[in-house]
């Protein structure tokens, strides 16, 4: 439906980071009183984008109209004031003080110079009970559930009569009872004509709240559309940037496998871990690239971790090496021949003061020590091996690993598993932030060790690496694995499909 | 063509204020004591270098513990606590109708168990502060304070006075000339250096104070390195707890360790020891030790009160993390 005027308007959008482009010719438009989605891949410049409007981040180029103005806000309280709210994924709001005075804080009613303490809790009452919450707002807000803190942070944008509501990832910590109420808040906003920017991963959640879905990818806006004209297939499929219908082949550098699989080195059956991982089954023989999709928040690295130990398993069976085991620490794990490359690099990967020698040897170490005292003959044979097999880029073993190169780092990271001789080896977006020579390497290096024998679980939100590297994969979906494919089906579009169309939601399922 | 600029300068910087967070405080002490030959009356001697040494020994050795537990990003607040438990209980036991009849066993046990004692306290903190995820600055206040009160608990608040030369070698004996605690100190902070590079241990401590995380993932027991350092921190406290008694020929729980704590921090501060964990620089932290104390030293030679050297010292500690920074941030 047309409508007069849009309550926000951004248009061109630039915003670049030391020369890179987070943000090219971005565009974002929200009518009054309307749920808008805003959805996209890690990276894809959501953040980005929010940030820019609340006045975060300055931006580079490009206009917004905010109520018929060109504004410009140089700060998130600056954008608060001007009718902009945004509630965080963590809530910034003050755990010790009653629910009444978060509501209130920075302008509290007073009276002859004194506090208004009636005054405040009833208004705070009174805000809250139009979306039907009762609680004691003189209760302090660290006493309710996250949901109700929320919804606090909710009634103190509202009650800054905000116009525009953003909500970045707000149904990631709540359970499913929570997400209920939460949404009914976001529905009685829209009846009071405010609009809302809501963020989420859970594409199911989209289509029971929202009007209006944006689609970012690498910092462009790709489509706009109302809800209800949008199938989940083609949201994700312009999420990940895929035609539906064809889909490029050869873009990486795996091969074909030419090994043949063999027992199981992995088997997960009913895998359940805190709210991220609900029901996930896998298995991984050797000499098999077992691939894992799915989308932003659906339980593929929290699946690693609790395989690995790092985040013990709250329920469900792990068989390593045909043993079954409940690895409580990442030692358990390696002792038993897994090793895991993580995401996040720098935060779980490197000892960044450490030199390449003394990372790529990390997991080994207890190997090469005859009573106590590190083998330094061996360690530096080991580091030289290993860094020639796999062409590590550094000015000698001894420099520090933060001085690499983003694919050189993730190279001795590998080789730190590699040579400890692995049976499983989980990688978590092996190819990530690395550029495209260093990734081919990577890419052929981790055929050639399944075709070794080697057991491979690999995680990756790149659907080519998927594709074409895998022999075999499992797409998961809000914790659960929804689908099993092996090589010949696992298809660009099958895959695509597995993550639209699960917990059995219907096709086209309407707001 | 952003990063052109940038990058000979970022490979420059680092390694010539490395070099120099490395060396000022070993540049430092050198000035000092040139200046010293220089200007002091009588420095040159066997005895000035035997005050100096003897006073600086316990400073240093638990400074030693100090380093390994900063390495692994902690810190530990216990020692001087610690120090007065070990110097309660050892005359407790050489002077016990036990100890005076067996007095071979009684000083052996005398050494033993306060050492023993002093090391399975610093465990203690460890496990506290691994089983619970405390901060260490507060784990190990908890020993800070109740340690001081179980040492005062221990000896009913009195002061031990006692002559037992044996026991006393520690503080007052001699080999080849040398005061027996600065030996005890040298091979301390030898032992320590070569833990630090050569031993799985000590690698396993860098790890841990570079990046928990990743150490974690890498299969270290993270828990047990830090626990382990901070039982190394009480074993070097009951040392210098011992030390100190033989010196003085009496212990007196309200004052032995008193204040080490911050002495010892200083000395890690001033040898180059990043407190973010990651690094440990035992040689450093015996020549931040030597500075301070040769500073003291220097003032107190040439009639500057010791009020005045406090406040120099506290200067020579800002410089060394000022220097540390300029390293970090470049």
């Amino acid at each position: 439906m047309p409508s007069p005027s849009p309550l926000l308007v951004m248009r061109d959008i630039d915003k670049r980071f030391q020369g890179v482009h987070a943000l090219a010719k971005a565009s974002l438009e929200v009518q009054p009183g309307e749920v808008m989605a805003l959805v996209g891949q890690n990276g894809a410049g959501k953040s980005t984008l929010i940030k820019v409007l609340t006045g975060a981040y300055s931006r580079d180029d490009g206009s917004i109209t905010f109520a018929g103005q060109p504004i410009a806000f140089a700060s998130p309280m600056e954008a608060q004031r001007g009718g902009v709210s945004t509630i965080y994924q963590e809530i910034n709001l003050v755990p010790f003080r009653s629910v009444a005075e978060n509501i209130f804080l920075g302008r509290e009613r007073r009276r002859y110079g004194l506090l208004d303490w009636p005054r405040m809790n009833a208004e705070a009452a009174e805000i809250l009970r139009r979306f039907a919450i009762t609680v004691d707002v003189r209760k302090p807000l660290m006493d309710f559930s996250t949901a109700i803190q929320q919804m606090v942070a909710i009634a103190r944008a509202v009650s800054f009569q905000a116009q525009l509501v953003i909500m970045d990832e707000p149904t990631s910590s709540l359970d499913e009872r929570e997400v209920e109420v939460l949404f009914d808040v976001m529905r009685q906003l829209r009846a009071e004509g405010v609009a809302v920017i809501f963020i989420s991963h859970r594409l199911d959640e989209l289509y029971q709240v929202c009007d209006r879905v944006t689609v970012m990818r690498d910092g462009r806006t790709v489509m706009t559309r109302r809800m209800d004209e949008v199938d989940k297939l083609s949201l994700v499929a312009a999420m990940l940037g895929r035609d539906v219908e064809a889909v490029r082949s050869r873009e990486t550098a795996f091969a074909a496998a030419t090994g043949r699989a063999g027992g199981d080195v992995l088997s997960v059956e009913g895998l359940k871990v805190g709210r991220r991982v609900r029901d996930v089954g896998i298995e991984v023989r050797s000499g098999q690239i077992v691939g894992l999709a799915g989308l932003l928040g659906s339980g593929r690295t929290e699946t690693a971790r609790a395989v690995f130990g790092a985040d013990p398993a709250d329920a469900g069976a792990i068989r390593l090496m045909g043993r079954a085991v409940a690895p409580q620490e990442p030692a358990d794990a390696i002792a038993l021949g897994v090793g895991y490359c993580s995401e996040d690099r720098k935060a779980d990967g490197i000892i960044p003061d450490m030199s390449v020698r003394e990372n790529l040897t990390l997991a080994i170490l207890p190997r090469l020590v005859a009573l106590g005292v590190v083998d330094e003959t061996r360690q530096r044979a080991i580091v030289e091996t290993f860094m020639k097999r796999l062409a590590i880029k550094a000015s000698g073993p001894e420099q520090k690993i933060r001085e690499l190169s983003g694919g050189n780092q993730q190279k001795v990271l590998l080789a730190r598993w590699l040579c400890a001789d692995p049976k499983l080896l989980i990688l978590d977006e092996p190819t990530r932030g690395i550029d495209v020579g260093a990734k081919a390497e990577i890419q052929a290096l981790i055929r050639e060790l399944a075709d070794q024998g080697l057991g491979v679980l690999m995680i990756s939100s790149e659907l080519e690496e998927i594709v074409e590297g895998a022999d075999r994969v499992y797409v998961l979906s809000d914790g659960r694995t929804v689908a099993d494919l092996p090589h010949a089906q696992a298809t660009a579009s099958a895959i695509m499909a597995a993550m639209a169309h699960a917990g059995g939601a219907s096709e086209n399922a309407d707001g | 063509m952003a990063d052109a600029p940038t990058l000979p300068r970022g490979r420059a910087t680092p390694d010539l204020m490395a070099f120099l967070r490395r060396y000022a405080a070993l540049a430092a002490l050198i000035v000092l004591l040139v200046f010293n030959v220089l200007v002091t009356p009588h420095f040159l001697s066997l005895q000035t270098l035997n005050v100096n040494l003897t006073q600086v020994a316990t400073i240093v050795i638990v400074s030693v513990g100090m380093t390994l537990v900063i390495a692994t990003g902690g810190i530990d607040l216990s020692v001087g606590s610690l120090m007065a438990i070990a110097g309660a209980l050892a005359p407790l036991i050489f002077l016990s109708p036990f100890g005076v009849a067996h007095p071979a066993l009684g000083d052996a046990l005398a050494f033993v168990v306060p050492i023993a004692a002093a090391g399975l306290l610093g465990a203690f903190n460890g496990w506290f502060i691994t089983r619970f995820r405390v901060q260490p600055i507060v784990g190990t206040l908890v020993m800070f304070i109740a340690g001081r009160g179980v040492a005062q608990v221990l000896t009913n608040g009195n002061l031990q006075v006692f002559h037992n030369p044996t026991f006393q070698f520690i503080g007052l004996g001699r080999v080849f000339g040398a005061p027996f605690q600065v030996i005890v100190m040298l091979a301390l902070v030898a032992a320590a250096a070569w833990t630090m590079r050569r031993t799985l241990f000590g690698r396993q401590i860098l790890a841990v104070g570079g990046n928990d995380r990743a150490a974690r993932l890498a299969g270290v027991p993270v828990d047990r390195v830090k626990r382990g350092v901070y039982a190394i921190s009480g074993l070097c406290a009951g040392i210098a707890g011992l030390v100190v008694i033989a010196i003085n020929s009496s212990s007196d729980a309200n004052l032995v360790g008193l204040g080490m704590e911050l002495d010892a921090i200083a000395a890690v501060a001033v040898g180059g020891t990043a407190f973010t964990g990651g690094q440990a620089n035992v040689v450093g932290s015996l020549i931040g030790a030597l500075l301070i104390q040769l500073l003291r030293y220097t003032l107190l030679a040439n009639g500057v009160p010791d009020a005045a050297a406090l406040i120099v010292k506290g200067a020579i500690i800002a410089g060394a993390v000022w220097s540390q920074q300029r390293g970090r941030s470049a």
